[in-house]
């Protein structure tokens, strides 16, 4: 029998925003040898194909079709994250969108062309793979038909070098929630896995009652967590919420993206009232996370996330960006230097 | 059902159709009238006295809503043309935040209605 799996030594995820989305890196430690190719190889003894080094970008909320008081701008934001994401030094394998691509309109056509439109402007991402699920401005209204028809199915999973990927669709019910069939779909696309598979969850709503007064919860969340509950190493990638947020349950860890429209306060906040909107920092709090994979000590020092928050000399086309580099806020699992 | 905080929850859906208004039913508990619709609901604000039981009769005027409050064991579904009911005995005084959770249009997130327990 081969070296146990020691889930302390497994998953390490590190994150940096970029100021428009999330980046990760998958296990890039694992290609050396020592321990963590030991870890590897056993992985790929038990789970068939052991994680490999790549990196993947989270985008979420851009809500494309929306202009107001909280971002006059529009797709301004969405547009700077895509020659973001194009200039990073390396390509992702894949760019995952956790809903909210579109703001809904009821309007005859017209939440069709702002589908149309957000598909123009993700089609000059230059990664190999893209993956798309809903928000409930995409599909609460029709039940995901006008999002199935641009971009296919609304909950998929997929393989990708090792990781398990699961898309959730919590949105398309129009009420915060998963579903029994879904559920059903969920616990049996689970079941050719063993527990030390690595998961990644992609979904639009919080799967955890974050504050469920602000709907930042999913009413089936609990049943979604305990079909997870089995595996060791989850991570659980959403949108929704307009801010980034770090929460760990028992197994699994919970982040957040930030949006590329407006941003939400703190959920200590007494009202959820969009941030103003700051015509000398118009895309202050849009953000992008680079996240890290790799073998780590412990889980509690496994994350490592910096943030760099897009900023802007002039509020005029696509010039005068600059990139400030500064700590993360996702809390006292932070710890820079972690990243491999 | 007992909900944490000790109120007794009833809901129900019927067909009738009833008037706005706060009054008493006919077993003497308090019957508070709220109307639904895109993107509010009417009153915005409901007060009741810990302890005190009370029905809120819910009713929407366009589409479908929900009606929403965690702690206080609320989860309604709001059809046009039918009632919807709850009964409470809140126990713990608090500003609860009751929101539509039955997606709406643009302005849903901020369909939303206190209720005050004094």
């Amino acid at each position: 029998m081969g070296r146990p799996i020691d889930r302390r030594t497994f998953l390490r995820i590190a994150g940096t925003s970029l100021g428009a989305g999330a980046l990760y890196r998958v296990a890039p430690a694992w290609a050396s040898g020592g321990p963590a190719g030991d870890t590897a190889r056993e992985l790929k003894r038990r789970n068939g194909e052991a994680p490999t080094p790549f990196t993947f970008v989270q985008l979420s909320d851009a809500h494309v079709g929306f202009s107001g008081p909280p971002n006059p701008t529009g797709t301004r934001a969405f547009e700077r994250a895509v020659e973001v994401l194009n200039r990073l030094p390396e390509r992702p394998d894949l760019v995952v969108f956790t809903g909210d691509l579109t703001h809904e309109s009821e309007a005859p056509g017209e939440h069709a062309a702002r589908m149309k439109r957000f598909a123009e402007i993700a089609g000059r991402i230059a990664v190999p793979m893209k993956k798309m699920l809903p928000g409930e401005h995409d599909a609460g209204l029709d039940g995901g038909a006008l999002f199935r028809s641009f971009f296919g199915e609304t909950s998929y999973s997929f393989d990708h070098r090792g990781v398990h990927f699961v898309a959730l669709d919590n949105v398309s019910r129009a009420k915060p929630e998963v579903g029994p069939a879904q559920l059903a779909w969920l616990k049996k696309d689970l079941a050719r896995f063993t527990p030390t598979a690595p998961i990644v969850v992609l979904t639009h709503r919080p799967l955890f009652d974050l504050k469920p007064e602000w709907e930042w919860f999913t009413r089936d969340g609990d049943e979604v967590m305990a079909a997870l509950a089995a595996f060791e190493n989850v991570t659980v990638l959403y949108g929704h919420i307009h801010r980034e947020d770090m929460h760990q349950t028992a197994h699994a860890r919970h982040y957040a993206a930030r949006s590329l429209i407006w941003a939400f306060p703190d959920p200590a906040a007494a009202e959820k009232k969009p941030i103003a909107f700051d015509k000398d920092r118009p895309f202050r709090n849009l953000g992008l996370r680079l996240v890290h994979a790799a073998p780590g000590a412990t889980p509690a020092a496994s994350v490592g996330c910096e943030e760099v928050e897009l900023t802007m000399r002039e509020h005029s086309g696509t010039e005068g960006f600059a990139q400030m580099l500064r700590p993360s806020s996702l809390g006292p699992a932070v710890e820079k230097g972690e990243r491999p | 059902m007992r909900t944490p905080f000790g109120s007794w929850i009833r809901a129900v859906a019927a067909g009738a159709v009833v008037g706005l208004a706060s009054h008493a039913g006919a077993g003497g508990a308090r019957i508070v009238e709220i109307t639904a619709r895109r993107f509010e609901f009417t009153p915005s604000e409901v007060v009741l006295k810990r302890g005190e039981t009370a029905t809120l009769r819910l009713r929407s005027l366009d589409v479908v809503h929900g009606f929403f409050q965690k702690a206080l064991g609320i989860d309604l579904e709001i059809e046009p043309g039918r009632v919807a009911e709850v009964t409470l005995t809140p126990q713990v005084p608090g500003r609860y935040l009751t929101i539509c959770d039955h997606f709406c249009g643009s302005g849903h997130g901020n369909m939303k209605l206190s209720i005050v327990v004094e």
